[in-house]
């Protein structure tokens, strides 16, 4: 693979991650989300596969489609059984977000701004290493913070396990950008993790709609000084 | 000579390899029978018989160590004073909180509350429990100890909402959520630790195993260890209950049953804060002594100060005793950041008298809720004279947590101070002398209004299964007998403390 076509590429689906995780943002569709966050899943996927193309590397093209099968597929799938859940309506009201905490507007202007800090405190990452993956680092801490933001803003259950996502996709890319991922026993050790995490937040999601009757965790009032 | 030498060294290595196995390999044996066996109570004695070798182990390594680290499994497992003393305490706390399992399972099944599918989940999850903790102090690679970490918070995810209703699984969510975020973090902070070890020209297979860290130390990037450090010392603090990712520690504490409440309380946070301890010596090596002191400081001591104020305004004894332990953390960290050898051995002790302590605070808080039906303070008036047993486990339990002599934690605290003095940190001591005054002041006057006073005519009776009696008498014992006799585990400390020791 010739250079430009690599640094292409990588650019490429750096770029992706940060546009999908700005458009979970703008989206208040439970379904809608899922399906940005597989997007993002695929653009994850996408660093390993052409680094381990560029370097004629295996293993790392294997530990690519490992995590595209699990970010891509496995965990949006273990997402959308429970957006089905949620009732035969189409449109109904439970399968969008519930009144915003933070409006559109002002959550993409924070996002903006998220954006900038990344760029800010990753210096001197990019200073110490100026390859093209080290390049894109600020986008990986970019969606641990717009990660974070959804987290921190969004009230159903499963915006913020969208939210918890997006986290982990930020610090599985700065692995991929910084080096060709950590060592294949700490990866697989957090993939099951993340993977376990995400099926204990949908039970717990399911339990807490069946006692609360909503999914909307802003209701979860009940433990408090 | 040499050949006998050398034998002896082979036949030492073998040994050890069990010794580092075993703590691993017997509660998830003791899982794995509980998921097939179908006598529960049977299953609790097999999961508290792990936990015994677990502390054994511990015990074992204490006594056979050598000079530096043994490895086992092909370099994944690795064993040093600080896993040593994390596997006593996790044994110590872990034996009798799986041994009360039985008296809760069996209340839980008599009032109702249950289904035979959790009853059987719970006796998994305790053992599985115990075995991710295990794992996490004795993992070479500070990559696996971050999994092992993380899957404790999956593991007792299911404890914390096992007695199901509103407030157990609203408790529950927070727990996951707060806690895999703060985790999150610690990820990063291990990533960027990685990258730094490859850029220093560490192979890439090596390049988070704790030895080869301590080696290359000084050849880290300064600039990207201070950001990595950072966002382990909030990552891994979220588990250990420090400041600011501590908000799901009341909530957990609070609802978990009790034996998990004890085990989270006693064993987890310290786990937690052992993985601090554990890259704190990378990081003094590569930033210098300095930025982990001043933010273990900053940490420890406004986990202190939020701890002490939510003890003044506390009207719940699970919670009042949850906050206890954040206090305690707080000072631990504390402890961490003026690091000489004397207030890191100091600390380890304190992390085992805390873990005694809560054992027998929460299985004996566990009995008065489920007399009462609540945990409101307001409620519970005279437990010493309803129960003599329960009132004075809570009692001692809580002349433990509040550093009261002889129990062990007062010694510990005479020593971080005087370390405090040595290395002109005398204000940090005044601080935390004030705040430490407070929260006392708020624990004591509590638990003298549950456990004194004329119970109403109406109070209920507390009674204790036979399980939980034999733990609570046992958990007394054993923290009288750690407050008086110090001396046998004192080598131990003390060079877990050298290791651990900052850089000045």
């Amino acid at each position: 693979m010739n250079q430009d076509l690599y640094t292409a590429a990588m650019n490429t689906a750096a770029g992706t991650l940060l546009l999908s995780a700005v458009l979970v943002v703008w989206r208040r569709e439970l379904r809608a989300m899922v399906m940005l966050l597989a997007c993002q899943g695929v653009a994850l996927a996408a660093l390993p596969v052409v680094d381990g193309i560029a370097h004629a590397s295996a293993e790392v093209i294997g530990v690519g489609v490992a995590i595209l099968a699990l970010r891509g597929a496995i965990l949006p799938a273990v997402l959308l059984r429970l957006v089905a859940r949620r009732g035969p309506a189409r449109r109904g009201p439970a399968r969008r977000e519930s009144a915003p905490v933070v409006g559109t507007s002002l959550s993409l202007l924070i996002t903006a701004l998220l954006t900038v800090t990344a760029f800010a405190i990753t210096r001197p990452i990019v200073l110490l290493q100026a390859t093209v993956g080290s390049m894109a680092v600020p986008v990986s801490f970019a969606l641990i913070l717009i990660g974070i933001q959804v987290m921190a803003t969004r009230r159903r259950a499963l915006s913020q396990t969208v939210g918890f996502l997006m986290v982990d996709n930020g610090i599985t890319s700065a692995a991929f950008l910084l080096t060709s991922g950590v060592p294949l026993v700490v990866e697989l050790g957090a993939s099951l993790d993340v993977l376990f995490v995400t099926l204990v937040l949908g039970l717990l999601a399911r339990q807490v709609q069946a006692h609360f009757g909503d999914s909307d965790v802003g209701r979860l009032r009940e433990l408090r000084d | 000579m040499g050949t006998a030498t050398s034998a002896g060294y082979g036949s030492c290595v073998t040994d050890m390899t069990s010794l580092l196995v075993l703590p691993v390999a017997a509660p998830v044996a003791a899982a794995v029978f509980a998921a097939v066996c179908r006598n529960r109570r049977l299953n609790a004695a097999v999961a508290a018989a792990a936990a015994l070798a677990i502390g054994a182990c511990g015990l074992l390594l204490a006594v056979a160590r050598g000079s530096g680290p043994v490895l086992a499994l092909g370099g994944l497992l690795r064993a040093d004073a600080l896993t040593a003393v994390m596997l006593v305490v996790i044994g110590s706390v872990g034996a009798p909180a799986a041994w009360a399992g039985i008296g809760y399972v069996d209340q839980e099944v008599a009032a109702g509350h249950t289904t035979p599918r959790r009853v059987r989940l719970y006796g998994v999850l305790v053992p599985t429990f115990l075995a991710a903790m295990a794992t996490a102090v004795s993992a070479a690679n500070i990559g696996v100890m971050w999994a092992a970490i993380e899957a404790t918070t999956i593991v007792t995810a299911f404890l914390v909402g096992h007695r199901g209703g509103r407030a157990a699984v609203e408790a529950a969510w927070k727990y996951v959520v707060i806690c895999s975020v703060g985790i999150a973090v610690a990820l990063l902070g291990t990533v960027l630790v990685y990258f730094a070890a490859v850029q220093a020209g560490i192979p890439a297979s090596h390049a988070l195993d704790i030895d080869t860290l301590l080696a290359h130390a000084t050849a880290l990037d300064p600039a990207v260890l201070r950001v990595a450090a950072g966002l382990m010392v909030i990552g891994f603090g979220a588990k250990a209950g420090l400041v600011p990712f501590h908000t799901w520690l009341a909530d957990a504490h609070s609802q978990a049953p009790a034996p998990v409440s004890a085990l989270m309380s006693g064993v987890l946070l310290a786990v937690g804060f052992s993985a601090v301890l554990r890259v704190k010596p990378v990081v003094d090596l590569a930033v210098g002594g300095g930025y982990l002191r001043t933010a273990l400081l900053v940490v420890g001591l406004a986990t202190v100060a939020v701890a002490a104020l939510m003890l003044l305004v506390q009207r719940d004894f699970k919670r009042m005793l949850a906050y206890s332990s954040m206090e305690n953390l707080g000072v631990i960290a504390v402890a961490a950041a003026v690091g000489t050898p004397l207030a890191v051995a100091a600390l380890l002790w304190q992390v085992l008298a805390h873990g005694m302590g809560k054992t027998v605070l929460f299985l004996s808080a566990g009995q008065i809720q489920s007399a009462h039906g609540s945990s409101a303070l307001a409620a519970v008036h005279g437990v010493l004279s309803r129960s003599r047993l329960v009132g004075a486990s809570f009692a001692v339990g809580i002349a433990v947590v509040v550093a009261v002599p002889p129990f062990a934690i007062f010694g510990s605290m005479i020593a971080v101070g005087r370390s405090m003095t040595e290395v002109g940190l005398g204000w940090v001591l005044a601080v935390q002398g004030t705040l430490m005054v407070v929260a006392f002041a708020a624990l004591a006057s509590r638990t003298v209004g549950m456990l004194l006073g004329e119970p109403e005519p109406s109070a209920p009776a507390i009674t204790t299964p036979r399980s939980i009696s034999l733990a609570l008498v046992i958990g007394i014992a054993a923290c009288l007998a750690l407050g008086l006799s110090a001396g046998l585990l004192a080598g131990l400390f003390r060079d877990a403390g050298l290791m651990l020791a900052g850089v000045r």
